[in-house]
């Protein structure tokens, strides 16, 4: 029977014929954690009395809270090193950056089982990897017996024609189907991206993408993997790890959505659903007092790039905060290099070390009562930045660039 | 074998209560501490929420209840506070699979005609819901076998301990 790709990637995996509805068992290629959901999960682990299964495709990120800002995560950090070294899994530490980045980067590949104990685990869709986020339960297992079982969710294919306009991107696009759909509107299924504007998408736009599919409830958002899927492999020096990934022609879509690419405005998410998504321009007034531009979502090179040109020989509002995590060690280095810090820096902006950093309200820029943040993460719940008296927009780094400068929600089209 | 029934009081929330209300985030610093995390259960949805529940109380939500994170320590401090069931319209993904490794029944129901305080008696054998309060009845939908075996188990660890694998 024709197959979608999860279809696909979980039979051959699972060595069955897996169809949608379906559950299986399959062997896990990378199970991780990160410094807020490990501890627990390692506690589980030990209760299973077991070894890892394999501690080689076993990661313990700390990316959470880097540095620490207290006592309790450091000794959770502490923890978290200590079983590393205990159990030789691997380990990312300090300056390292977010898990969903450096899995992207340095570990995923098409047709992988990816399991990770992060909502935003979802991400390494993008390389064409059957990625999801679970709980500890679930990951304490996977680390103990190097498999999991899935229910063969049914997928909605996610068409996208037509070229982008400038200042729009593939955040906006995301943002614009969570809204059309809904935070519910693929609670269970599998989003699966194709179409001719797909197949031209840079990896870092189809990254933001993979990374926000879980905001409208979706097990995986994934892409094929194609020639762009190489180039990015190549790139990372694992090119040997390729092979090409697609949906077969005829494959059962529970439903298809067509969003035509040029026809997209920048779009904007307002507190406190991700699926309150309205154009930017039609929220031009709002004014903000912090802009924080980074995370698993929008924390890419190409993120940096599109912040620095907008930025360039500007200054940010006097009234506005502007805070920058590029999302791993690497693309904080090449950001030097390519001048874009500098720019940034000289705009007024405040760089964190590579992390997480301000998004989920654990530190490096928590919101005082009142007060507004439009950030290019993917999430805007009441207290996600750590003050339920505080909201959050979210949108893309051109947007949050645009309104660093006005000190409003600004469409960056507006912007010279 | 004699049928499980469990009596509580109601506590009714909204649409889309996200991890972030059941546990904000920024008290990460409290996970390895789990009493002094769980004093802030439901904290963002309803401040007073660890005062008034007390054991055996349900947790009763519209659409989308636990969206968001994948931490599990939200249907935990959920358990931790006494809740001995959650009823929903709908439930996100992650957050079902976490409280059932939990060992916490998730039930979905049309849940419009319960209000706070309420009185329910929930038969998990049968799927009824009985309202006490107004004296009204519903059903609600059949947990997945697999999540069944494992809930029956009192949650995934207790279950992997026993079978040393999945037994589907």
């Amino acid at each position: 029977m024709a197959k979608t790709l999860s279809e696909k990637i979980l039979s051959i995996r699972s060595g069955s014929d897996a169809n949608a509805g379906d559950i299986v068992i399959v062997p896990v290629d990378l199970a991780f954690v990160q410094d807020t959901t490990g501890p627990l999960t390692i506690r589980q682990f030990k209760e299973t009395g077991k070894k890892l299964a394999n501690p080689s495709h076993t990661v313990i990120f700390i990316d959470h809270a880097v540095p620490s800002p207290n006592r309790q995560l450091s000794n959770d950090h502490q923890f978290l090193r200590n079983f590393a070294r205990e159990y030789n899994c691997l380990i990312s530490d300090y300056g390292n950056g977010v898990c969903h980045q450096l899995v992207a980067e340095l570990l995923a590949n098409p047709g992988d089982i990816i399991v990770g104990a992060d909502s935003h685990t979802v991400t390494a869709g993008a390389v064409g990897a059957f990625a999801t986020g679970m709980g500890s339960s679930d990951i304490a297992v996977a680390f103990a017996l190097g498999k999991t079982w899935f229910r063969v969710p049914e997928t909605f294919k996610i068409e996208i024609t037509g070229k982008f306009s400038e200042k729009v991107d593939s955040k906006d696009l995301i943002l614009y189907l969570i809204g059309r759909i809904g935070a519910d509107g693929a609670t269970y299924k599998a989003l699966e991206f194709s179409g001719d504007a797909v197949s031209k998408m840079p990896m870092s736009q189809r990254l933001t993408i993979a990374n926000m599919a879980v905001e409208a409830g979706a097990k995986v958002g994934i892409f094929p993997s194609d020639n762009i899927t190489r180039k990015h492999l190549e790139k990372q020096g694992r090119g040997d790890k390729f092979k090409e990934l697609h949906a077969d022609d005829g494959a059962k879509y529970e439903k298809i959505i067509k969003i035509d690419a040029s026809a997209l405005e920048p779009m904007v998410s307002m507190p406190h659903t991700v699926d309150n998504v309205a154009p930017a321009r039609t929220l031009e007034g709002t004014k903000i007092q912090q802009v924080f531009i980074g995370t698993c979502t929008n924390g890419r090179l190409e993120d940096m790039a599109i912040a620095a040109r907008i930025l360039k020989d500007k200054t940010i509002h006097p009234n506005v905060r502007l805070i920058v995590a590029p999302a791993s060690r690497n693309v904080l280095s090449m950001a030097i290099k390519k001048g874009y810090i500098d720019i940034l820096i000289n705009a007024g902006g405040t760089i964190v070390p590579p992390g997480c950093a301000a998004c989920l309200g654990l530190h490096q820029g928590v919101l005082a009562d009142g007060e507004s943040c439009l950030s290019t993460a993917n999430r805007n719940f009441k207290g996600r930045m750590g003050n339920p008296e505080a909201s959050v927009y979210l949108a893309s780094p051109a947007t949050a660039a645009a309104s660093a400068i006005t000190g409003e929600i600004t469409d960056p089209r507006k912007v010279k | 074998m004699a049928d499980v029934i469990l009596k509580g009081r109601a506590f009714k929330f909204g649409d889309n209560i996200s991890t972030d209300h059941i546990i904000p985030g920024r008290y990460a610093h409290l996970r390895s501490n789990l009493p002094e995390l769980a004093k802030h259960a439901m904290e963002d949805a309803d401040p007073s929420f660890p005062q008034k529940v007390n054991k055996g109380d349900f947790i009763v939500a519209g659409n989308n209840f636990g969206l968001g994170s994948s931490r599990e320590h939200a249907p935990l401090v959920i358990k931790m506070s006494g809740v001995s069931a959650i009823l929903a319209k709908s439930v996100a993904r992650i957050f079902f699979r976490n409280a059932i490794n939990q060992g916490m029944p998730v039930l979905i129901c049309d849940t419009d005609k319960i209000t706070s305080g309420d009185e329910l008696e929930i038969n998990l054998s049968r799927g009824i819901v009985t309202n006490l309060t107004t004296n009204t009845q519903l059903t609600f939908g059949k947990i997945p076998q697999v999540m069944l075996n494992i809930l029956n188990e009192g949650g995934l660890i207790p279950y992997i301990n026993k079978y040393g694998d999945f037994k589907l």
